[in-house]
């Protein structure tokens, strides 16, 4: 193992740092702004069994040190996925990615996961039942373990690709929903999506997103996150993506020593479109202030 | 897109609220008028997206209109540095133009048109600006438009200065082969059904990113769904899906 690789799911990863889901669209954007191959992986853009325009707009708010969005899973549905966005990534990504999985029903979610283990680019399914933004649906799966489990179990009959859950950190007991996951058979935990909620505008009274309400990001939520990593990964066995707010490469470390084996970034991409990039750049300084050799020693050091 | 840091070289009152702010840096991403930039500001978590209204050499000047902290903390700026996305957008098609294009800005609306107006005129077009305020107090860069030797009207609502009315009423009386436009969304309607030929409009939306990468800002259109910072802010007339 090199100084900055890890596993995840018995794929080996040059370095732990993933784009998370919807922010990263599906890379090519980003490409033509840096050699993304530098990636560990990085996980598409929510894909759903039919095509979704999404919420109404407004769909983004400001917060102090994050933001709010209610995007509502815009994507062209996993028929074009497949036959337009792979194909263009193919041509600036030659990394195993990471499809990243939402639903209305148990069988929407085996369904998209059934196309998706066909593509050879996709090495995981990152199956999300945290998703806050829509109705009858996404986060409804991930609060309750047994629908949870229900959806894990359907989506493990379709693929021999690793599946991993992410979940919603909206939920009274996240360990128990990690637990119900892995005992249906997930092959890892990613978690956390966004914490819901809500800003509204003082001018019109009203709230800020036509959704009212919506999911809450960047760097503000990073304790919140960092604490749920290190709960579900001292009570799963499988391997754990830690994510919420991470923005610098200390953030990274500190997420592995909670137990992540992997860290995803969200809302820093947007705001610095570099981001991943320049976390990268400084993980070996960071590492050798801290006296860290390898990364993968430290998963979960944090005892 | 590239992204780097401006100096400030000054900036401006304009008129209430309204703020011109020159900058100085690589502005070899700006390919088009019509397009934006995205600012960082200290202390606030998404950037700024603000319309270019004119660039000459490495020196860009924007006009922006305070509107909540970010605007507010950028207008008491003096000097200094600012992290900025340049060359956001698709910006506006100048080869449609025709021989007589007329360009309508409203409020913070009227800055892109400046860049336009100064490129279609030194395609040797006849060029006729609309620019719509609500009142005598709040006009900006009328003079600036007629050194440019563009024909200019301005119109405010209550009639305090110029044409009583909105841009469209100024409108009738001009004669052109294409229109471009920006400004709020009501004008933007009204600019839609008053006029007689082909156009463009210019969208404004919450962003997140303002490259593409979110999707914060879609809207539908009748050639699909499109970003508004990435596939827009600029939308073809027989395109746009109007909603509401």
């Amino acid at each position: 193992m090199g100084k900055l690789s890890v596993n995840l799911c018995g794929i080996e990863l040059d370095n732990p740092v993933i784009p998370a889901s919807g922010t990263f669209g599906y890379g090519y954007e980003f490409a033509q702004l840096y050699d993304i191959n530098c990636l560990g992986t990085f996980s598409f853009k929510g894909t759903t069994k039919d095509p979704r325009f999404g919420n109404p707009t407004p769909r983004i708010a400001e917060c102090t040190a994050g933001m709010i969005n209610a995007v509502g899973l815009q994507n062209p549905g996993v028929d074009k996925v497949i036959a337009e966005e792979l194909p263009k990534l193919k041509k600036c990504f030659h990394k195993p990615v990471m499809a990243n999985v939402s639903g209305f029903a148990v069988e929407d979610y085996a369904y998209t996961c059934e196309r998706l283990d066909a593509c050879e680019q996709v090495s995981w399914l990152e199956v999300n039942v945290s998703c806050p933004n829509v109705h009858g649906g996404g986060m409804s799966f991930g609060t309750d373990p047994k629908a949870a489990a229900e959806v894990t179990a359907a989506v493990k009959k379709v693929t021999k690709k690793p599946v991993i859950l992410k979940l919603s950190p909206n939920v009274t007991d996240i360990v128990s929903i990690a637990k119900a996951c892995e005992d249906a058979g997930a092959d890892g935990i990613s978690l956390i999506n966004t914490l819901l909620g809500m800003r509204i505008d003082l001018k019109n009274k009203k709230p800020v997103i036509a959704n009212k309400m919506g999911g809450f990001s960047g760097s503000a939520i990073f304790p919140v996150a960092v604490r749920m990593v290190y709960q579900v990964a001292n009570a799963v066995k499988v391997p754990v993506i830690g994510m919420g707010g991470v923005s610098c490469a200390e953030d990274v470390v500190e997420m592995m020593l909670a137990g992540a084996t992997a860290v995803e970034v969200g809302a820093a991409n947007l705001v610095n479109p570099y981001a991943c990039r320049d976390i990268l750049a400084d993980l070996p300084r960071v590492m050798d202030k801290y006296g860290i050799n390898t990364l993968s020693e430290i998963i979960g050091g944090a005892k | 897109m590239k992204q780097s840091l401006f100096e400030i070289i000054d900036n401006t009152r304009l008129a209430p609220g309204v703020y011109k702010m020159r900058l100085q840096g690589d502005t070899s991403d700006i390919t088009a008028p019509g397009q934006f930039v995205n600012i960082q500001l200290d202390g606030m978590f998404l950037r700024r997206p603000i319309s270019v209204c004119d660039v000459q050499g490495d020196v860009l000047t924007i006009i922006y209109k305070v509107v909540g902290k970010g605007t507010e903390a950028m207008s008491k700026m003096t000097g200094g540095k600012l992290d900025i996305l340049t060359g956001l957008g698709n910006g506006y098609d100048l080869t449609v133009a025709g021989e007589k294009p007329v360009l309508l800005g409203g409020g913070v609306g009227v800055p892109p048109m400046y860049l336009l107006a100064k490129q279609l005129l030194a395609q040797g077009k006849k060029v006729t600006v609309i620019l719509g305020f609500n009142k005598a107090e709040e006009v900006f860069y009328e003079a600036e438009f007629k050194a440019l030797g563009c024909q200019v009207l301005v119109t405010t609502v209550d009639g305090s200065y110029g044409i009583k009315g909105f841009v469209t009423d100024a409108l009738k009386e001009v004669e052109y082969t294409h229109f471009y436009t920006c400004g709020p969304e009501p004008m933007l309607k009204a600019v839609y059904r008053a006029s007689t030929t082909s156009g463009q409009m210019s969208f404004e939306e919450r962003m997140g990113c303002g490259f593409g990468a979110c999707m914060g800002c879609s809207c539908k259109t009748l050639t699909g769904y499109k970003r508004i910072c990435k596939d827009g802010p600029v939308m073809r007339k027989e395109e746009i899906l109007w909603e509401n």
